[in-house]
């Protein structure tokens, strides 16, 4: 059935449209038998449109679809699953409070009796080395276990196109060695793999060809082993990079943020419960948190910026001032502002104006309240302000928060909280989302504000970002934090196993037997 | 040909206007067809309990008088459910605050005068708010849902009623009926024009909402609410406490029904008998949403479920069907109030079944 010569897949002209958007414009590529090819492009360009519709998620509007040379319409998932393409999501669709086993039985198309389908996950799991004990429950599991369900699940159908959306995301740089492992041995038996990224370097790790789009639209198919990373960047991008810049000496001030033995209880069964987190930020300093998701980055936040409070008040000081028992609002009168990881709903009220938005954080500290009464004028100048000083796409300050792109809603939370001038800011996952360009904004102005003097943390799960950002990194696992490293002589390596388990084990130890314990 | 629902940029002004008057509109027209088929002359029906209020000039002071009550509640039962927290125990509230009233009433004795009608309006608004704490205590502090205490305090509250009219507030020089004494003519609301029952409560009724709106426009506490009802999660990060919200909107809600509980007493009923508890505070609900939250379309939703107050008791005459009739009308225009919602926030397409057919080009 296989033919040697005619590619796995073959696109030809797909266009699709949304209300408003090309998504994809005549979008043509080939993926050969066991090839590994990438899909690269920023947040937008059209990549998770044209998967979905390899998968039969969506149908292309124009355009026709070849597998193994024959033209073909993929009506959904289960067709695209019969003829062999498998799909690992970046969100994974799991039941947390279900076993391994229960949640692959679930996403089956055919019945299997259970005992046969644990046979045939083991016998997958042992052919590509991965390591997972059918019967855990998948809330006990780390972020990388649950994408080794997703990957059984898929290699369950025995694919000749895996496709692989953002798989790197959430694992640790030992963790995303262990998948390329797998994912090379499967191409190696004649599997195809559609390698959805925008992380460079795997890219050359691991890739045979790479098909770049841009704005929908097919820039290049290269070989990345031959093209640098930064000529790919600058396709992906469309324009020449921008390089952060920071001033050349800088001189620490003195302390700003100081986390002394901060500990917070975790919120519901599935909560990360923060233990013993010190940490000290001077002024001028970037200090970042890294981790993989899921080990209390957010209770840290929450933590930070006063939405949960710990009961010591000398848990937390701002410029010496003890603020652990203050309110959100009152420890940003004392100079803390924050942005947290999810945009829509929790920085920003989608359904408000960009104006409205500014009174959220801004009301106190920019006097936009007098007797009760919102000023809407000054409400309206300032969001003028944070457009114009961040470059913010939008209508202007009354279009709709939730009408925003996701990078330029990130700009303008971002801006909102710097022009306040914040001697303190704490932001969490600050580019998370968002296009390269938009990225590469972000990180100057907080740059920027460290320059001028401000005390900044940053959590975040992209490590390069850290390390490119940060004066002083700190790894966040299972609620503790690690000592401080400093970036300028980090060891990648050690950072690594400290994101795997704080004791330096190998990260495919389930360091969630350590919680489970704790739970009792 | 599919049809698809797609989700819209924005939330649509339009629709949000259109979806209550096709609320109405849809109500009349699907009574029409069910008083047919019932064999009752469903268009005269229709007529008498939607138009003829409107049309005869002497139900006028009824729709004003009725719906006087039904705007006050509604406006505070707004500013609940746009903080996302559901007092459905209006009534009890109603209950609680006229009693309040016509305990002032019956302490000030013969005295009467501005002081009086002051203190008894206050003493309603104190009331209702009062009985509106115990579900917010319960939620606040222990995590119980206000739906389910907020209505069965009302239960608790007719209780209430029953036992004090039956009992130490029976009117000493009545036929043993149980009802309060009826108030003195200076202890009662002034009327506004002479000759008709339109009382102080329905200028209070026609001011309140453009205070509300001023209040949910401008204010703080008007931000404060429409965050914690748009996005919680945002309301915390802004540093608005989620408790005090819950107790906010519990307190105004209850004081404004406990507030149209004492106008209703102190200007329409002079009495409290059992027969006092009309179900305005459930009512009040549907005229929350017909209102679509907003103080100026609660205003004029009051009138419309003020119209089919008085037009179910024209109907009774003129076509005899029950004087329920009216609430089956109510609950059909709230049942198609919330299923039109969608609209606001979805728009629907026709997606021609034929895949040749190009899809039309990107625009609005």
């Amino acid at each position: 059935m296989d033919s040697s010569i005619a590619p796995r897949l073959q696109l030809t002209g797909i266009t699709k449209r949304f209300p408003g958007v090309l998504a994809n414009d005549s979008v043509s590529f080939a993926v050969l038998p066991g090839e590994i090819h990438a899909l690269l492009g920023e947040n937008g360009a059209g990549k998770s449109t044209l998967v979905k519709m390899i998968y039969g998620i969506m149908q292309p509007d124009a355009g026709e679809i070849r597998w193994n040379g024959q033209a073909l319409t993929i009506g959904n998932p289960k067709a695209a699953r019969k003829l062999g393409i498998g799909m690992v999501f970046q969100h994974f669709s799991l039941f947390e409070a279900m076993t391994v086993l229960e949640n692959i039985a679930l996403g089956m198309d055919a019945k299997i009796h259970a005992r046969d389908l644990e046979a045939r996950i083991r016998e997958v799991m042992e052919q590509y080395g991965l390591k997972l004990d059918p019967h855990r429950t998948v809330s006990t599991l780390s972020v990388g276990e649950r994408q080794r369900i997703e990957i059984v699940r898929a290699l369950l159908l025995n694919p000749k196109l895996l496709i692989m959306d953002e798989p790197t995301s959430v694992l640790t740089p030992q963790e995303v060695e262990q998948l390329f492992v797998v994912l090379r041995q499967l191409a190696s038996e004649g599997c195809s793999i559609l390698y959805i990224s925008h992380k460079l370097h795997e890219i050359k790790a691991l890739c045979d060809t790479a098909t770049i789009l841009r704005g929908g639209k097919l820039v290049d198919t290269c070989d990345p082993k031959v093209e640098t990373s930064r000529s790919m960047a600058e396709k992906m991008i469309g324009a020449g990079l921008k390089e952060i810049t920071k001033p050349a000496s800088r001189s620490l001030g003195p302390e700003k943020l100081v986390v002394s033995r901060l500990s917070i209880p975790g919120a519901g069964p599935f909560g990360i419960a923060l233990k013993d987190i010190n940490f000290t930020v001077r002024g001028g300093e970037i200090f970042g948190v890294a981790g993989v998701a899921g080990n209390g980055q957010n209770a840290l936040l929450l933590a930070l910026s006063g939405e949960v409070l710990s009961g010591d008040a000398e848990a937390i000081s701002i410029d010496g001032a003890p603020v652990g028992q203050l309110q959100a609002k009152s420890r940003r009168l004392k100079g803390l502002a924050s942005v947290p990881e999810e945009r829509n709903g929790h920085a920003a009220v989608p359904e408000f104006s960009l104006a409205d938005n500014t009174i959220l954080t801004a009301r106190d500290r920019l006097g936009m309240v007098s007797a009760g009464l919102i000023k809407a004028g000054a409400a309206k100048t300032y969001a003028g302000e944070v457009i114009t000083a961040f470059a913010v796409k939008a209508l202007g300050p009354g279009a709709m928060a939730g009408s925003l792109s996701g990078g330029n809603l990130q700009k303008y939370i971002m801006g909102r909280e710097i022009l306040q001038k914040p001697a303190v800011l704490v932001v969490s996952q600050p580019t998370w989302g968002v296009d390269a360009g938009a990225a590469a904004a972000i990180h100057q102005a907080i740059v920027d504000l460290a320059a001028a003097g401000s005390a900044v943390v940053v959590i975040s799960q992209d490590l390069d970002e850290l390390l490119s950002l940060c004066d002083t990194l700190a790894v966040i696992n299972e609620g503790r934090l690690s000592r401080p490293i400093e970036v300028a002589g980090a060891d990648i390596e050690e950072i690594g196993l400290l994101m795997g388990g704080i004791h330096g084990e190998a990260p495919t130890t389930p360091t969630a037997e350590l919680e489970l314990a704790d739970a009792h | 040909m599919r049809i698809k629902l797609e989700k819209r940029q924005e939330p649509s002004k339009l629709m949000q206007v259109v979806t209550p008057i096709a609320s109405v509109l849809l109500t009349m027209l699907v009574g029409v067809v069910v008083f047919d088929l019932l064999g009752i002359d469903g268009q005269r029906a229709v007529i008498d309990i939607f138009l003829t209020p409107l049309l005869a000039s002497y139900k006028w002071q009824d729709v004003a008088v009725k719906a006087a009550p039904l705007i006050i509640i509604a406006l505070g039962l707004s500013i609940g459910n746009r903080a996302n927290v559901w007092n459905i125990g209006a009534e009890g509230q109603y209950i609680i605050g006229a009693l309040c009233a016509a305990g002032v009433g019956i302490a000030a004795g013969t005295a009467g005068g501005p002081i009086i009608m002051v203190t008894m309006i206050l003493a309603g608004m104190v009331g209702g708010s009062a009985w509106a704490s115990v579900p917010a205590a319960l939620r606040t502090r222990f995590g119980v849902n206000e739906i389910l205490s907020s209505l069965m305090l009302t239960y608790v509250a007719l209780q209430v009623l029953s036992y004090l009219v039956g009992g130490p507030w029976k009117d000493p020089n009545g036929r043993n009926f149980p009802a309060t004494a009826p108030l003195q003519p200076d202890q009662t609301l002034p009327i506004l024009f002479s000759g008709t029952t339109v009382h102080l409560g329905v200028a209070i009724a026609v001011v309140l909402p453009f205070v509300f709106w001023l209040l949910m426009s401008r204010s703080v506490f008007g931000y404060q609410i429409r965050v914690v009802g748009s996005a919680p999660n945002a309301a915390r990060h802004g540093g608005f406490d989620g408790n005090q919200t819950v107790w906010l909107a519990m307190l105004i809600g209850g004081g404004m029904a406990g507030l149209a509980g004492a106008l209703e007493f102190a200007g329409s009923l002079k009495a409290i008998n059992l027969g006092f508890p009309s179900g305005y505070g459930f009512t009040a609900i549907i005229v929350s949403f017909l209102g679509r939250l907003h103080p100026i379309g609660c205003l004029i939703a009051g009138i419309v479920l003020a119209v089919t107050y008085v037009g179910g008791q024209v109907a009774q005459t003129t076509v005899h069907i029950p004087n329920a009739t009216a609430g089956i009308f109510q609950a059909m225009m709230l049942f198609f109030i919330l299923a039109s919602d969608i609209f606001v926030r979805y728009r629907v397409r026709f997606i021609p079944s034929a895949k040749a057919v190009v899809q039309p080009a990107p625009g609005e």
